[in-house]
């Protein structure tokens, strides 16, 4: 591993992706205004379901929109990282071109994943990050260096499962060549990402945050940022980080040895 | 004889791209399982006892649910992304010389693939049933008639908007965006989510001029027998379509005719 090779090719990567991406303005103009509806819309959601109750699962309609600040950001990283590389991935196994990939010296993970970017994900990050700065002041959350900490640390593990699971699926596409709806039924799983994970019944509880774990991407980071979060599970959320980081490598690496190149 | 070979080249249609969609049954499997999102927001209400504030009990807030899960599965509309695939890689010019117009065909491919779903969309609802054993009822055959006429209108709804969409596929190349951006009020105020019953007075005071709640939440009340106006739903789609067709009609005609391949 060679850091400043690896930096020197990143750059590379943005210059290209964001020019080729600026050559449509109007769609992301489009997209910044369905990111701010889609906003909106949730919020639009929740209050119906507070319209009657002060809580959800233990969760006041202020500390839920917390989740959804968070959400808002891990959207918006999915659709300007993940979104845009891993359902690349689809198409280089089904054209043969992943070939192109495996010849170049680099890390193949490394070109598959950060190759694209998506600029119109940047706008949705930064209306989840106002969205988090308003919470902070209605919730009354006092800022400290050990808080901003912790809650960096969290959503960075955060960043990373979401990424694993992105990749998990995509990777599995060498074997089923058509993935595109795998993501699309993640996608749809994650959505569930959007409420605290406490409003679920018991049983919906365990299957999101044992198979999908949804439980950490947005509720851990949440209740670190009210300050609710015990330490075990923070100490949790980093070793499944470790966990899922490790086997979505491992898998795309013994993959990639079923690999037989298209027409063959 | 004019009738007759409508009827054949529909059949025909209809028959290739039914066995067309046979080949990717898995893909079709992981569409209609990306579909379930109605169920976990249906664990929600029921979970936090928010269905008491609106006066639908529990069974009939399931079978509600159940039924969006099936207006949904039966009124997906994807043309947009089809058609601009094929606009981008010049398959749209051999179709236009045929005498047909292309939007028949695709037609022809949601239903065939609707036809493909119904199996796996009824092994869904039959988990559903082992997991809410209260809520099994069974529709008399006049509402059941009635609620897949007034699904079918919903998806011709959609199909119509989209395709109006897609023929700016004519100018602008990548009209998907614009489907994304229309795809959000859809998902928030068409029931998916919510009942429009448990809606606020202020959104419900206007959103029964808009298409939206005839798309799903209509089609749904119907069939699970929780009251709706039916007369007045079922004039409300078919206006709908009335008004939409001429759109579709002239920007067709429009697009046409501004429509060079690619190379000229």
């Amino acid at each position: 591993m060679k850091p400043r090779k690896y930096l020197k090719v990143y750059k590379k990567f943005l210059h290209t992706s964001l020019a080729s991406e600026f050559e449509y303005k109007t769609n992301i103009l489009i997209d910044l205004i369905t990111a701010i509806l889609s906003l909106i819309g949730s919020i639009f959601l929740l209050s119906i379901f507070f319209q009657n109750t002060s809580t959800i699962g233990g969760w006041e309609f202020e500390q839920a929109l917390i989740i959804q600040g968070i959400y808002t950001i891990l959207n918006g990283i999915t659709n300007t990282w993940f979104n845009p590389n891993l359902t690349e991935i689809v198409k280089h196994i089904r054209e043969g071109t992943l070939d192109f990939v495996l010849l170049k010296p680099i890390d193949s993970q490394f070109y598959i994943s950060l190759k694209k970017i998506n600029p119109s994900g940047f706008l949705e990050i930064m209306l989840g990050f106002c969205l988090l700065l308003y919470c902070i002041k209605i919730n009354q959350i006092n800022l400290n260096l050990g808080f901003l900490a912790l809650s960096l640390i969290t959503i960075m593990c955060s960043i990373c499962i979401l990424y694993s699971l992105w990749f998990f699926i995509s990777t599995t596409t060498i074997w089923f060549v058509k993935t595109w709806n795998a993501t699309e039924v993640l996608r749809s799983f994650l959505y569930i990402g959007r409420f605290p994970l406490n409003s679920f019944s018991f049983s919906l509880r365990i299957f999101f945050s044992v198979f999908i774990p949804i439980a950490f991407i947005t509720t851990i980071p949440s209740e670190v940022f009210l300050g609710l979060s015990q330490l075990w599970k923070i100490l949790l959320e980093g070793a499944v980080t470790i966990v899922f980081l490790t086997t979505s490598r491992k898998f795309w690496l013994f993959a990639l040895k079923f690999y037989s190149s298209a027409s063959s | 004889m004019i009738s007759n070979l409508i009827q054949r080249k529909i059949f025909t249609l209809l028959k290739v791209q039914y066995s067309n969609m046979l080949e990717y049954r898995v893909e079709i499997a992981l569409w209609a399982i990306s579909g379930v999102i109605p169920f976990f927001m249906l664990n929600i209400w029921t979970n936090n006892n928010l269905n008491e504030s609106i006066n639908i009990s529990d069974v009939m807030l399931s079978r509600y649910f159940l039924c969006v899960f099936f207006v949904r599965q039966f009124s997906v509309v994807w043309v947009v992304f089809s058609f601009e695939e094929d606009s981008l890689m010049g398959k749209v010019s051999p179709y236009l010389i045929q005498p047909l117009n292309p939007f028949f065909r695709y037609l022809a491919q949601h239903l065939a693939e609707q036809i493909t779903r119904f199996p796996f969309a009824i092994i869904i609802a039959f988990f559903f049933f082992i997991f809410n054993p209260g809520s099994i009822w069974i529709p008399n055959l006049g509402i059941l008639l009635l609620s897949i006429i007034s699904t079918f209108l919903s998806f011709l709804i959609q199909f119509l908007i989209q395709s109006i969409v897609a023929c700016l596929c004519f100018w602008t190349e990548k009209a998907s965006s614009i489907e994304r951006l229309l795809f959000i009020p859809t998902l928030f105020l068409s029931g998916l989510l919510a009942p429009v019953a448990s809606f606020p007075e202020y959104v419900k005071s206007w959103i029964y001029l808009t298409p939206f709640p005839y798309l799903i939440d209509f089609p749904a009340n119907i069939l699970s027998g929780n009251t709706t106006n039916i007369s007045g739903g079922l004039s409300m789609q078919i206006l709908w379509i009335i008004l939409l067709f001429p759109v579709f009609r002239k920007i067709w005609f429009a697009g046409t005719k501004k429509y060079t391949a690619m190379g000229s």
